[in-house]
């Protein structure tokens, strides 16, 4: 396909994952701001967190200055100066759909084009009729809807592959960062079981990432900063664990070697990076430090992801 | 649709059928096919004018209707016309024959800014410049059709023809089922197939076919990018194509893939840099000279606008008559040169009952409707024509058919014009229909899109 092309499915797929990602960190942090706070800081330092997690505190500190939880929202959902904003990536999102209108199915660019059309319809409304945790799952029901129809329509070729591509090196980034803002309440020297605050802290992560539900499926007990490290990172089993994204990635890029008869650099280090973690457990993660190890992850996807350009999507490849 | 007070056969089931239907439920179905538009993404873009950048053109649920013994004279004229038209492009690049016989002036065609002498003396694939020919006619009788104008270099529209029959099939299928309407929807495979017969010499095997946009804020993105879907063929704009060696070629993920033929929506200025405008970052570097030695075809070819020139437009029955020998089936509408000082006399005289447009004028702007303007607006015109006679031309103001358009009391007459799209590669070939657009306001003359004019489901009985 056009080199074009499979950047645009790419795209998509990061910025729908991405939209989903910030839907989340609403319902957390609208969540956080109904229960009063232990320890310091607040729903403030909470929504700081979300926002540096994101990676647009920042951006967010520029135009508004302090953490008012209406501007969180705003910034986080409508704001166009925000290209991470929900509304941003379901824009972009759709625009880039327009652009590949021929590789995608009627359903899937159906699904997407609606969700911009009700978007528009959102940003006409007033915001005081307008109900936070309702638009949040708004955004998660598009997604899914736009999800759903690529897994039910598309033909599985090499757009297919390189739309998965586009999600999980977006999860695989969007859980390392969410976990790396919060890895000081994972260290096991703070592992002060049964206060109140860690184990709250704790369970917003697993809130954060919508496995909170599945966490207490797979392992049952007490939450511990290590069941959790294990879940997030290690469990084949936990949709947005780290190793989970790792091996879809691998996946993908074996199917595309595959299919154009080409092994790639992209290839060989998603298969490096799913053999580390593959290699892993909790201890030598905390060994070798959660930050530390986090940091180390985020520039390996990082570094993938630059490769996947240039191995695919830059039209230089010969 | 009526005829000496009485419904045109061909319409008498259709008038039934608005009979029965209350204002109620039209309101309902029209806001139903303007919600079917927008969710489907038949829009046009306009941007840079504030708003919403994705506008519909208003679709009118009443059909235009013609009997099959009407089409079969239109098609049989259509393809005559068409042929002529490519006859006339491969003489006046090669050997000039009906200029030297003169029955055109030579000026009217070497000194058009169309004529593109970047091409002279090639010969494309077939022999045809121009695949896709869109006339545009307005009947003005019951047997009377006039041609407009000629479209030969990438008339659009052609999306709208097939939307708004699937439209109109979803919406009304009982409809459907009483009438029998002849089908449009070959037309994808036939402009795939017409492309894939003028691939150049030098491709050995099933030829590779791209359509060539200028990109997703175009304003017929959308229909650039249907076609490709429904002819399964690969969308490129011009980053995406480079020449090497002989060939063009595709960037994509596997690497470079030879392209054969381009459809290109895109004008021939913007085509190459190298050899056109030095500053289009649309076009392609070296793709014309690819082109000339025979390493891809560009459909319509290079220079094919000469032909479709208003001033040209005049010479086409006297092409039908020198290349293939017929009489002209269709009429041209009677056309003054405001070059010719005769001619200019009698358009300056008369300026308040005719039209007038610009030579190399588009979209329905630059012109004059003498009965529909204003005193000051005429003297205004008359201005600019004394100022530069030979930039246009004038036609009488026909007394245009009109079709049944719903409106906000109910139904009325509203002018209308047509414009079907003649395919020729190895084969002639015309799909049963075309666009039909409407003139929304009342006593409008003026159809297109950019002003105020809508369009129509075009139907075709079967016998």
């Amino acid at each position: 396909m056009l080199s074009r092309t499979a950047d645009n499915l790419y795209w998509i797929a990061r910025y729908i994952e991405r939209a989903e990602t910030m839907a989340r960190l609403l319902q957390v942090g609208e969540r956080i701001s109904l229960v009063p706070h232990v320890g310091g800081g607040g729903f403030r330092n909470e929504w700081d967190s979300l926002l540096q997690a994101s990676g647009t505190a920042d951006g967010f500190a520029r135009k508004y200055g302090e953490a008012v939880q209406r501007n969180i929202e705003s910034y986080v959902f409508f704001d166009h100066d925000n290209p991470s904003s929900i509304a941003s990536c379901v824009a972009q999102a759709r625009e880039n759909a327009r652009i590949v209108r021929t590789a995608l199915t009627a359903q899937v660019w159906d699904a997407l084009n609606t969700a911009f059309q009700e978007l528009r319809q959102l940003e006409r409304t007033e915001r005081s009729e307008l109900d936070i945790l309702a638009l949040a799952e708004w955004t998660t029901n598009k997604t899914a809807m736009i999800k759903g129809a690529i897994d039910t329509t598309l033909l599985r070729n090499d757009g297919w592959d390189f739309l998965h591509l586009g999600y999980n090196l977006e999860r695989a980034d969007n859980t390392a960062r969410l976990m790396d803002v919060k890895y000081y309440v994972l260290l096991p020297q703070l592992d002060l079981v049964g206060t109140g605050y860690d184990n709250y802290q704790w369970i917003t992560l697993l809130r954060a990432l919508s496995v909170l539900r599945a966490f207490r499926w797979a392992y049952g007990g007490e939450v511990t900063a290590r069941k959790i490290a294990d879940f997030l990172i290690l469990n084949g089993q936990c949709p947005r664990s780290l190793i989970t994204c790792a091996c879809s990635m691998v996946t993908h890029l074996d199917r595309l070697a595959e299919g154009y008869a080409r092994p790639t650099g992209a290839q060989a280090l998603a298969r490096r990076i799913h053999a580390d973690l593959a290699g892993m457990t909790p201890d030598t993660i905390f060994d070798e430090g959660l930050h530390e190890f986090l940091g180390r992850f985020v520039r390996d996807v990082a570094a993938l992801a630059r490769l996947v350009h240039e191995d695919y999507l830059s039209g230089d490849v010969r | 649709m009526y005829e000496d007070g009485q419904v045109r056969p061909p319409y008498a089931r259709l008038e039934h059928w608005t009979r029965a239907m209350p204002a109620e439920l039209r309101h309902l179905k029209q806001a139903e096919a303007e919600a079917l538009f927008r969710r489907i993404g038949i829009t046009f873009a306009v941007y840079g004018e504030g708003g919403d950048p994705d506008r519909l053109i208003p679709f009118d649920m009443f059909p235009r209707v013609f009997t099959q013994a009407e089409w079969l004279r239109l098609e049989r004229g259509i393809k005559q016309r068409a042929r002529a038209l490519n006859a006339f492009l491969v003489d006046v690049y090669g050997r000039g024959e009906i200029v030297r016989a003169g029955r055109i002036p030579a000026h009217l065609v070497y000194r058009n800014a169309a004529y593109e002498k970047a091409v002279v003396g090639f010969v494309p694939p077939r022999g045809v410049y121009s695949h896709i020919v869109g006339v545009d006619l307005v009947r003005t009788g019951p047997d009377q059709f006039y041609v407009l104008e000629d479209n030969c270099r990438t008339p659009s529209g052609v999306s709208y023809m097939l939307e708004n029959r699937e439209i109109m099939m979803r919406m009304f299928p009982a409809l459907f089922r009483e009438n029998p309407i002849l089908p449009v929807d070959r037309y994808p495979e036939l402009l795939r197939r017409t492309l894939a017969s003028v691939a150049p010499a030098k491709c050995d095997r099933d030829p590779t076919v791209a359509i060539l946009t200028p990109g997703h804020y175009n304003s017929a993105y959308y229909e650039h990018s249907f076609l490709a879907d429904m002819m399964g063929v690969e969308l490129v704009e011009g980053q995406d194509l480079f020449v090497e060696g002989e060939f063009v070629w595709m960037r994509t993920t596997e690497g470079p893939r030879k392209v054969d033929v381009i459809y290109r929506r895109i004008d021939d200025a913007f085509l190459d840099p190298l050899c056109f405008r030095p500053d289009s970052a649309l076009g392609v570097p070296g793709l014309m000279d690819v082109y000339r030695s025979g390493g891809v075809t560009i459909a319509s070819a290079p220079g094919a606008g000469v032909a479709d020139d208003k001033a040209i437009y005049t010479y086409v029955p006297e092409m039908v008559r020198f290349y293939l020998g017929e009489a002209p089936i269709l009429e041209n509408v009677p056309t003054w040169q405001c070059a010719r000082a005769d001619e200019l006399k009698h358009v300056l005289e008369n300026l308040h009952e005719l039209v007038v447009k610009e030579v190399h004028g588009s979209g329905g702007y630059g012109m004059l409707v003498g009965p529909c303007s204003t005193k000051a607006q005429i003297a205004a015109f008359r201005a600019k024509i004394e100022a530069n006679p030979g930039n246009y031309i004038a036609q009488p103001t026909l007394a245009l058919s009109t079709c049944p358009t719903f409106v906000e009391e109910g139904i009325a007459p509203r002018h209308v014009d047509l414009r079907p799209y003649c395919l020729m590669g190895e084969r002639v070939e015309l799909v049963p229909g075309g666009l039909t657009r409407v003139a929304l306001t009342e006593g409008s003359l003026v159809v297109n899109s950019s002003q105020g004019g809508g369009v129509k489901d075009t139907w075709v009985l079967a016998e």
